[in-house]
């Protein structure tokens, strides 16, 4: 396995993942690539059906029916997830070496097993401790998510707690096996605010002590410009602008992520109404033609309806726009 | 917990006590027992002395307070058919159609489970259709003409069990058969339709994404979940098949448990054995119920047992 500093701890290339409804097949993952390195954390934005999720599920081997990967590769530290070997693979790496937190945490936990066995049954299934062992991990595990008093927590069940209090077991529960990998899934959506910033203040801390890499999820934009230190902008199942978060936030390119931002409330700045982008998302299951966006862009012109791919624009930057690699609207 | 179990009594007992009025009321005041029980060409004296026998003489109240106090010593009286205490009979016949109710429900589970569990995880797919249409099937059949079904298909033309009766171990086959089948029939129904509800929660993704074996997330996880609904049903149907099939089944098969005495006595007209045997059975209801609260608790740890 190659696990040197060069290669990026895990790397999507080209992923296509569709859906077989009986209304048709969506297409929910259209060529989506990206990269993570050791260390780095990447924000993955976009709205709600632009396949953040599904791109994610399927590196955590979660797409089941009616659900196939249908393209592409994954490769963690090296190695294919998807090839015969990888599938062998998975099954060790996944819950170790990459772990998920879910958006829910009401509905994330089994609610008729105790903290305890939920987080100890990880680490006697990976690890292969014994229960006092076990235990005891489990327990540190809960003082570094800041829950007091873990010997009592861990004999509770998920209906004792509230939520955020959750998150933090899932947190913990993710943490278990000291993955090199956390996939954070929308972690503070269901949240209330004061509640989210704990969390988020949380990831943060625990990303930057054991130096793991985290992929977050989300469409709040203010949460990616506070942790993230790359940023890519889905649109209809592809990713349409990527690079350095502060970067993009300064200088978006591609008009999606020029709307989106824009479509951010600001504290300093003050407005009649929300803005927002006109129009809807595509309908994945016959996505237009070319850039999916053109429908809803105000600069498309007829080359908008040409294929579109991830254009490098220096600085570790890509996008997808044709008017934007022209030139004209940086 | 000292609390549940003090309330579930006192609200067993309530219900017993129900039950003892109303088989007071039918075996008393519809119909003449005297009437029913003497032949027709007896004299009025006979009719008298018997009367007296039975206490029947005397006030309807002081016939009750006899009665509940003799029930508080499980003291029905003698069987009008047997000559011998009715509650020998019940105790001699009980444990018959518990072994009868234990292995057909028994049955029931244990292919239920394993088969809703495999109908649910592809639910559409040849599995999950086969079984729908067989529990269909099961459900639709009339359990005497299943034990009937049976007797001539495995007794008759293949000569393989026995007809009827309760000698060998292998005499409890068909009867079994024919209690489990309906159960099982319903159980998978219920069993592949808590299980889809269950795969689909969100926990069950987590449960995945922590990388657990596949048996432990379905077989643990999932089923423990779907596990209430699934005990209820089979608290029920061991209820119904205690107090209601074993009728029909040990009749068909003559096994000699308390169904089929029931029907002898009515048969007969033994009020004293029938009022033994309807308490009996109240009893068994009550004590199933509390029994299945325990169980839920075990299951589900949110419940609160009041």
């Amino acid at each position: 396995m190659n696990d040197n500093q060069n290669t990026p701890l895990l790397e999507v290339r080209n992923l296509v993942v569709n859906f077989y409804t009986r209304g048709g097949v969506v297409q929910a993952s259209r060529g989506v690539s990206f990269q993570v390195g050791h260390g780095q954390t990447l924000g993955i934005v976009g709205e709600s059906g632009s396949g953040k999720s599904v791109a994610v599920q399927a590196v955590m081997g979660l797409i089941s029916n009616p659900g196939r990967i249908e393209g592409g590769d994954i490769f963690f530290m090296g190695q294919s997830l998807l090839d015969p070997a990888g599938r062998k693979f998975v099954r060790k790496v996944r819950g170790k070496d990459i772990a998920m937190i879910f958006q829910d945490p009401m509905t994330s936990l089994n609610p008729v097993f105790t903290i305890g066995t939920q987080i100890t049954e990880v680490l006697r299934h990976h690890l292969g401790m014994n229960r006092d062992q076990a235990r005891k991990r489990a327990m540190d595990l809960l003082g570094l998510v800041d829950i007091n008093a873990p010997e009592k927590r861990l004999k509770q069940y998920p209906y004792e707690m509230s939520g955020g209090m959750r998150q933090r077991v899932m947190i913990a529960m993710a943490l278990a096996c000291e993955p090199r990998l956390i996939i954070a899934d929308e972690p503070t959506t269901a949240l209330d605010v004061t509640i989210q910033a704990q969390i988020l203040e949380l990831l943060a801390d625990l990303q930057q002590r054991l130096a793991v890499s985290v992929i977050l999820i989300t469409h709040d934009l203010g949460v990616v410009a506070q942790l993230c230190h790359r940023v890519a902008v889905m649109y209809a199942g592809r990713i349409v602008e990527v690079g350095d978060a502060d970067q993009v936030f300064a200088s978006p390119v591609h008009p999606y992520t020029k709307g989106l931002i824009r479509a951010t409330p600001r504290l300093d700045v003050v407005t009649e109404r929300m803005v927002s982008i006109d129009g809807v998302p595509p309908d994945l299951i016959s996505p237009p033609q070319g850039c999916a966006f053109s429908p809803r862009c105000d600069q498309a012109e007829n080359a908008c309806l040409r294929p579109q791919t991830l254009t490098p624009l220096g600085d570790d930057r890509h996008v997808s726009c044709w008017c934007a690699i022209k030139g004209d609207t940086r | 917990m000292g609390r549940f179990i003090y309330r579930r009594l006192i609200h067993g007992l309530i219900v017993i006590f129900g039950v003892t009025i109303i088989v007071f009321v039918v075996t008393r005041m519809v119909g003449d027992p005297v009437q029913v029980m003497l032949p027709l060409e007896s004299t009025l004296e006979q009719r008298a002395a018997f009367e007296k026998k039975l206490g029947l003489d005397r006030p309807i109240y002081i016939q009750f307070g006899e009665f509940l106090g003799n029930i508080a010593r499980l003291d029905f009286g003698e069987s009008l058919w047997q000559k011998r205490p009715a509650m020998d009979i019940v105790f001699e016949k009980l444990p018959m159609t518990i072994l009868l109710t234990a292995v057909g429900i028994g049955f029931a589970c244990v292919a239920a489970i394993p088969l809703g569990i495999i109908a649910a995880l592809r639910p559409g797919g040849m599995v999950d259709r086969v079984t729908v249409f067989g529990s269909l099937l099961g459900l639709s059949v009339p359990q005497f003409w299943l034990g009937l079904l049976f007797i001539v298909l495995f007794a008759v033309q293949f000569k393989i069990l026995p007809t009827s009766g309760a000698a060998t171990p292998a005499h409890i086959i068909m009867p079994a058969l024919t209690m489990g089948l309906p159960t099982l029939a319903r159980l998978v129904m219920l069993v592949r339709s808590s299980m889809i509800d269950e795969l689909n929660q969100q926990y069950v993704k987590t449960s995945f994404a922590k990388g657990l074996p596949f048996v432990r997330v379905v077989g643990l996880h999932a089923l423990r979940n779907a596990g209430l609904p699934v005990m209820t049903l089979v608290g029920w149907e061991v209820i119904r098949s205690l107090a209601g099939y074993s009728v029909v089944v040990e009749t068909v098969f003559a096994w000699p448990g308390i169904g089929l005495t029931a029907i002898q006595a009515i048969e007969r007209d033994d009020l004293i054995l029938i009022q033994a045997i309807v308490f009996t059975a109240a009893v068994c209801v009550v004590a199933i119920n509390i029994a299945m609260d325990f169980i839920y608790k075990l299951i589900d740890p949110r419940l609160k047992l009041t």
